[in-house]
């Protein structure tokens, strides 16, 4: 104010530009506007070709001009419409060309989500409290859900992509689904009934808890406390999959596992009949492994059997006694050719004396056989006398000869 | 091997189950011969079996009503 009465005088009146720029500054420079929540109805909601969003909030006795650039408008999951009460965040300044202060707001939600948020952390303190999220109170999922409960809406694509998870990757279950509204007044009752039913009636091995992705407003439900406590005291373990993977419930914190989507959810309920598969190859593997080893096995022994009894074989004895037998044969029969051999030598020797004993020996030494004309042998000089003829025999022939001188004694 | 149950009423998880024990038998004991071949051809059928269950399976979807019944979902 202090520079405002500086120029005081007309000569020195500010321009609108100066005056306005001058309110903006002041504006900007507060604390409290600079970084406010600001609630209201929505009104003259409009978006442009520009992408900005305007709209004027308003209560039963004043009214905000509000505008969002474009690039926080992309970022919100929610937009208002003309009636609905909202709550805005931002900064108020001062459109200078309009001459009027609005609020720039960076975030838009309906009204009353302060309150819930509040009315979240009290129920998740106070559950927290009561050890109901402890780590010591979640079950296993089991490794082998034969039978899995489904808690969704009917008609929702949770279900269906839970129903698609669940075909691709373990078509072997049986899926029991208990509908249940996800969103409005009535849904936190028929999610607390639909836990029990199934519980009782179909015996699950583990439920899955789901629903799509929404707004605050939208996972309500899920932040009910009854339907906190029906899920910690469902028989059969719970895995939840609420909205998208930011987004947390006290359902979640009392879930025996939380997925971030209801596709995650049937994901980390079930086995991969992809990996069943390499399992059970593995396994055959190890079969063949085995009868290959086995057989080896087997067969060296066999082998090795085969092998001695071939040793231990009558055939092998005979075989053994003929070699013996040849022995023997062998054995005698040089005996016997020595003895022959033995034999022939004496015979030979007797032979021989034999032949120098015969008379035809005796004339091929030299000697002969004489003989009277009778044939009796001459043995004495007295038997013959002068002229008388005699036969001389030598060792190839004979011939006639006459006695010439007689008796004549050597 | 009398008490054999009959594959067609094995669940897959049951069959499974057996195979891998059996795996387990045949690597672990030294069986006669002509026990290893039967625990063999068994772990092969129930091999087969698995896979044949495997590959039938399809998800069975029921839906339980507001009274307590369950039945088939479109």
């Amino acid at each position: 104010m202090e520079q405002l009465s500086f120029f005081q005088s007309p000569d020195t009146a500010l321009s609108v530009s100066e005056l306005t720029r001058h309110v903006r500054t002041l504006l900007e420079s507060d604390e409290l506007l600079g970084d406010v929540w600001v609630q209201g109805e929505v009104s003259n909601f409009s978006r442009p070709k520009s992408g900005h969003i305007y709209f004027t909030l308003k209560d039963d006795q004043a009214s905000l001009r509000c505008v969002m650039w474009r690039g926080m408008a992309d970022k919100q999951t929610y937009l208002p419409q003309d009636g609905e009460a909202v709550e805005a965040h931002g900064g108020v300044s001062v459109y200078e060309a309009g001459g009027q202060y609005q609020l720039y707001a960076d975030r838009i939600r309906p009204a009353g989500e302060g309150a819930l948020y509040q009315e979240f952390l009290r129920l998740k303190e106070k559950l927290e409290g009561e050890g109901l999220f402890d780590a010591e109170r979640k079950r296993p999922i089991p490794a082998w859900p034969g039978r899995i409960g489904i808690v969704t809406s009917p008609t929702g694509a949770a279900l269906r992509d839970m129903l698609n998870t669940l075909r691709r990757r373990f078509p072997l279950a049986e899926v029991a689904l208990a509908p249940a509204s996800v969103q409005g007044e009535a849904a936190p009752g028929e999610i607390m009934a639909a836990l029990e039913d199934l519980n009782e009636i179909f015996k699950p091995d583990v439920i899955l808890l789901g629903r799509g992705g929404g707004s605050i407003e939208d996972l309500w439900a899920f932040n009910d406390e009854g339907v906190a406590r029906a899920v910690a005291a469902s028989a059969a373990p719970v895995v939840s999959g609420v909205g998208h993977e930011t987004d947390f419930t006290i359902a979640d914190f009392t879930a025996d596992l939380r997925a971030p989507t209801p596709t995650a959810a049937a994901e980390l309920a079930t086995p991969d009949q992809t990996e069943l598969r390499e399992e059970l190859t593995r396994n055959r593997l190890d079969l063949v492994q085995w009868l290959q080893s086995a057989l080896g096995g087997f067969g060296r022994s066999l082998e090795a059997a085969v092998q001695r009894l071939a040793m231990n074989s009558p055939l092998q004895r005979v075989r053994r006694d003929r070699q013996r037998l040849d022995d023997h044969a062998r054995r005698t029969e040089r005996a016997v050719r020595h003895r022959a051999d033995l034999l022939k030598a004496g015979l030979d020797g007797l032979g021989q004396r034999l032949a120098a004993l015969s008379p035809q020996g005796v004339l091929g030494r030299g000697y002969a056989f004489v003989s009277q004309a009778d044939g009796t042998a001459v043995r004495s000089a007295a038997q013959v006398k002068t002229g008388d003829p005699l036969d001389v025999r030598v060792a190839d022939g004979e011939f006639g000869v006459e006695v010439t001188g007689e008796n004549k004694k050597v | 091997m009398a008490k054999e149950t009959p594959l067609e009423k094995m669940s897959y998880e049951e069959a499974f189950a057996e195979l891998e024990s059996i795996v387990g038998k045949l690597e672990e004991a030294d069986q006669p011969l002509d026990e290893a071949m039967a625990l063999f051809e068994r772990g092969q059928s129930l091999a087969k079996h698995c896979g044949d269950l495997l590959d039938k399976a399809e998800l069975k979807v029921q839906e339980l009503s507001e009274d307590g019944q369950l039945s088939e979902l479109e």
